[in-house]
């Protein structure tokens, strides 16, 4: 009898586990991003908006340095602080005084440039109804798995975003273009960052899924810039984008910290505003969101020694819809 | 961009064993520098990086789909569109032609891109249009504004540099954007396009920060086909990516005239590209002894004559293990000898260009103005003719009835003139002059202009800045007073045979003029927002006051009873009797 009992388990037991195996690999399919995109957006003109470049160019080093590849970064810059010709070190923007950081880099690549970063060509950016003669690395070709950051600074206001002292968008265009993007499945998770001026009021009206905001102060606030170079002779960041920079320094490619983390960064005794963020439209807990799942490209690998019979592809499809059917509200 | 795919992998249809042995002597690649010092104390460096195919992108059955050296995505662009020649320039700074002498390659600020498409092309501004498109985003440039309204079609100026006797016009697009700015972002694709990347050879002195600390930049991108031989019997792709930059003495030397390799690029050589079946530099030492010394010293000496000019060079071959030397690393070291003030060559004529040209707007206020270009012709006894092309934007509208040409204060006739007028919001100007040039003068071109109102959307966001009008182009077959070498050899340097040498007497040049900077009269952008308030304002006070005084009625309100009275009245309802008021 105890024998009978104790074949029955050894045989159970590899059945069991093979059940194990495939329960994970069916998880693995149906949860998570595979690719990760990044649209990096500085919207102000003039030299005295240094600061501006030097924050997206510090993001756009760190996504960099983290694993997005230039193909999948949209970076848009509306000034060139670089090669301006009041700039003491030519092709270098610095982000610390006494010049020890040049977050321009040798090898950057540029894809919306002055006069072209407007509000609409941000927007088609976003939506993806750009011109057919567009070149492939001016889109954003992300697809219902992509995981998009999107680190938008400038001079805001209560409800909007200047773009280049000429235009603004405001808020709801905002929504309303978030909202596009996931009627056409444009994004599996986004993670907006906004660093100007009473931030908080960009991601108010944002009503679509699965969607995280973070912003650099509240409404009636102002965000600060952090220290000036004499040298150069203007400031070169502001306080939200430089302490987020210290933070991303530590993040390297196999790091766990989580969103939560990212809460924490520039609390009010080193910012002057209040850092605000916006979790309710997101699925996900923010503690168990990786930093990484956003800021770098790290796929998610499990090794496995058994063969795997992957379910059909009908069948993984509706696996898949019926997953997302339950995200969209209606 | 990773256009080397492994030789084995042959999929354009021909047999094996013999694209195999054929697929390795089909493309090469040479690279070459020339350091030139300059008479200021600055120093001029020309790096060329050419890469020679022998294959037809035109042809159409046969799609060419194996690349080796020249990169892929040129190679697409250009079978896409039919492209027979390609010239596209990045340029930050303005060449001083009376300071720096004549540049091997000219180029004017902002981008510059000129193309000659094949004859079998049907809608030759469609494919400009999306040629456009596609290599902003392969060079990370603007040159998406390039459209209709800046885009010209000259017809006697930038004839094909390589092979074909073109006559049509048609099939030519010219087009320059001279508030393009070059940075970093634009020298990195191009540096992604040669076979070596940035890893070997000469281009690991291409560092960003030391070239755009200078006076003068300019990248650029040349593709034209090409004979292999002096018969012509087979023909080539040649593709040639230049970049000239002048290095000042004040702010990348401090002041002291002295150059190195190490100060000018951060960087020593220590290898040749491995790709490259010849890698040289040429340091021209023509005033040498009297001037400057050279180190190392080095037995090859190389004569050429370029720009109407003998030039003896010291030419170190980097394919050569010993110019390496001990250290295994080449630093070239250049010092100035004698009074950094004394310049020996003051009085001498020859070195003085021979055709120099400059532009500049005159006149007051926002109306009208006048633009003047000036052009000289140095020679002290030849006259020669000048083509000037001017490309001007619709909104400075030219009276070309006030076009003036004089020489020595007399009236100056053209023998040739091509004029487009310009339609307002299509099309810009377009002036092409045969001018002959008297020895020894100075010519003076004037035509007024007027200039036209925006409509507001049409402005940039920083319309205080002005609005700019691309450089004039003044091309002519200069004199020269050395014979030039006619004679193809295939061993030439690359820098003497960039333009093709016609005739022994005179050689071929370019100059640019300064760009123009004009302001138009700009609007109070705010001025829509305040008409929208005063007008909401005045009719909401005036037509809400109105529609009050015929609508409103007015009643008479009884004032609410104190707590007694309203008891008082309750008990007098229940009893029937009248109530208090």
């Amino acid at each position: 009898m105890r024998i009978f009992a104790f074949i029955h388990l050894l045989v159970s037991i590899p059945h069991g586990y093979s059940n194990y195996v495939e329960t994970k690999a069916g998880q693995f399919f149906s949860s998570g991003h595979t690719n990760n995109w990044a649209v990096l957006v500085c919207t102000s003109r003039f030299w005295f908006n240094y600061r501006h470049v030097a924050n997206t160019l510090s993001v756009y080093r760190s996504v960099k340095r983290l694993g997005i590849p230039d193909s999948h970064i949209v970076l848009m810059l509306a000034d060139d602080m670089a090669c301006n010709y009041r700039n003491p070190k030519p092709a270098t923007v610095f982000s610390h005084k006494n010049m020890e950081l040049n977050v321009y880099g040798d090898d950057v690549e540029v894809d919306y440039r002055g006069y072209e970063v407007t509000v609409e060509n941000f927007l088609r950016v976003l939506t993806g109804r750009l011109p057919p003669s567009t070149p492939r690395s001016k889109r954003l070709l992300s697809d219902d798995r992509s995981n998009i950051l999107i680190y938008l600074t400038g001079h805001g206001g209560n409800g909007f975003l200047k773009f280049q002292d000429s235009e603004e968008i405001s808020n709801m265009e905002l929504a309303d273009a978030f909202e596009q993007m996931w009627q056409k499945r444009r994004y599996n998770e986004l993670l907006f960052i906004i660093d100007t001026c009473q931030g908080a009021s960009m991601y108010e009206r944002f009503y679509s899924p699965n969607l995280m905001a973070l912003a650099s102060s509240q409404v009636g606030e102002d965000s600060l810039s952090h220290q000036p170079d004499l040298a150069i002779g203007v400031h070169l960041m502001d306080k939200y984008t430089f302490y987020l920079l210290e933070f991303l320094e530590e993040v390297h490619p196999a790091s766990q910290a989580n969103m939560n983390d990212l809460f924490k960064v520039c609390p009010q005794s080193q910012c002057v505003s209040t850092p605000g963020h916006r979790t309710d439209l997101f699925q996900r807990d923010p503690g168990s969101v990786l930093i990484t799942d956003f800021f770098g490209s790290v796929r998610k690998v499990e090794i496995t020694k058994d063969t795997i019979n992957l379910t059909s592809p009908v069948d993984r499809k509706k696996y898949i819809t019926g997953f997302l059917c339950c995200q969209t509200n209606l | 961009l990773d256009s080397r795919l492994p030789l084995v992998d042959r999929s354009d249809g021909t047999k094996d064993s013999e694209s195999f042995t054929a697929a390795a002597a089909r493309d090469q690649f040479q690279e070459e520098l020339v350091i030139r010092p300059l008479h200021s104390g600055d120093i001029y460096a020309s790096f060329q990086f050419r890469t020679l195919w022998d294959i037809d992108f035109l042809q159409e059955r046969q799609k060419v789909s194996h690349y080796r050296l020249f990169p892929k995505s040129l190679g697409q662009v250009l079978s896409k569109f039919s492209v027979r020649e390609l010239h596209i320039s990045f340029t930050q700074g303005f060449w001083r032609t009376m300071q720096w002498g004549q540049p091997f390659i000219p180029s004017p600020p902002g981008a510059e891109l000129w193309v000659w498409f094949h004859d079998t092309v049907s809608d030759v501004d469609g494919n400009w249009k999306e040629l456009t498109n596609v290599l902003s985003g392969i060079f990370c440039a603007s040159l998406n504004f390039i459209d209709l309204t800046n885009t010209v079609q000259p017809s006697a100026s930038f004839k094909p540099l390589g092979l074909g006797n073109a006559t049509d016009h048609r099939f030519l697009r010219y087009a320059t954007l001279p508030r393009e700015i070059v940075c970093t972002e634009n020298l990195t694709p191009w540096k992604k396009l040669l076979p070596c990347g940035s890893k070997a050879g000469l281009s690991v002195l291409l560092k960003s920060e030391k070239l755009f600390h200078s006076s003068f930049h300019s990248q650029a991108v040349h593709i034209r086909p090409v004979c292999q031989d002096e018969q012509c019997t087979s023909k080539a792709w040649e593709l040639r990516q230049t970049l000239n930059v002048v290095f000042d003495l004040y702010t990348s030397s401090q002041g002291k005239k002295e150059w190195s390799l190490f100060k000018m690029f951060s960087r020593t050589l220590t290898e040749a590209c491995p790709l490259a079946t010849s890698s040289k530099i040429y340091v021209d030492i023509t005033d040498n002894p009297e001037l400057f010394e050279l180190n190392p010293v080095t037995p090859l000496l190389s004569q050429a004559v370029v720009l109407g000019d003998r030039r003896t060079y010291s030419v170190f071959d980097l394919t050569r293990a010993e110019t390496f030397g001990q250290l295994c690393s080449l630093n070239l070291l250049l010092r100035w000898k004698g009074d950094s003030g004394m310049n020996v060559f003051d009085g001498c004529d020859m070195l003085r260009p021979l055709l120099h040209a400059e532009r500049y707007v005159a006149g007051f206020g926002l109306q009208t103005g006048e633009i003047h270009t000036v052009i000289y012709n140095n020679h002290p006894y030849r006259a020669f003719p000048v083509l000037l092309m001017d490309s001007v934007p619709w909104y400075l509208q030219l009276y070309i009835h006030t076009l003036t040409v004089t020489s020595k204060s007399r009236d100056n006739k053209p023998s040739y003139i091509h004029y487009q007028p310009a339609k307002d919001r299509h099309r810009p100007h377009l002036l092409e002059m045969l001018i002959q040039l008297p020895p020894h003068s100075m010519t003076e071109v004037t035509v007024q202009f007027e200039r036209a109102l925006l409509k507001w959307t049409e402005y940039t966001p920083d319309p205080n800045h002005g609005f700019y009008v691309g450089s004039s182009v003044v091309s002519a077959l200069v004199p020269s007073m050395v014979a030039m070498n006619t004679n193809f050899t295939q061993d030439q340097p690359l820098f003497s045979s960039f333009v093709p040498v016609k005739e022994e007497s005179s050689y071929f040049v370019r100059v640019y003029t300064e760009p123009l900077l004009v302001n138009l009269p700009t609007p109070d952008f705010s001025m829509p927002y305040n008409v929208i308030c005063l007008t909401c304002t005045v009719v909401a006070v005036g037509y809400g006051s109105f529609y009050n005084l015929l609508t409103r009625t007015f009643q008479v309100d009884e004032p609410s009873l104190p707590l007694e009275k309203r008891l008082a009245n309750l008990i007098r309802r229940i009893r029937g009797v009248p109530l208090l008021a």
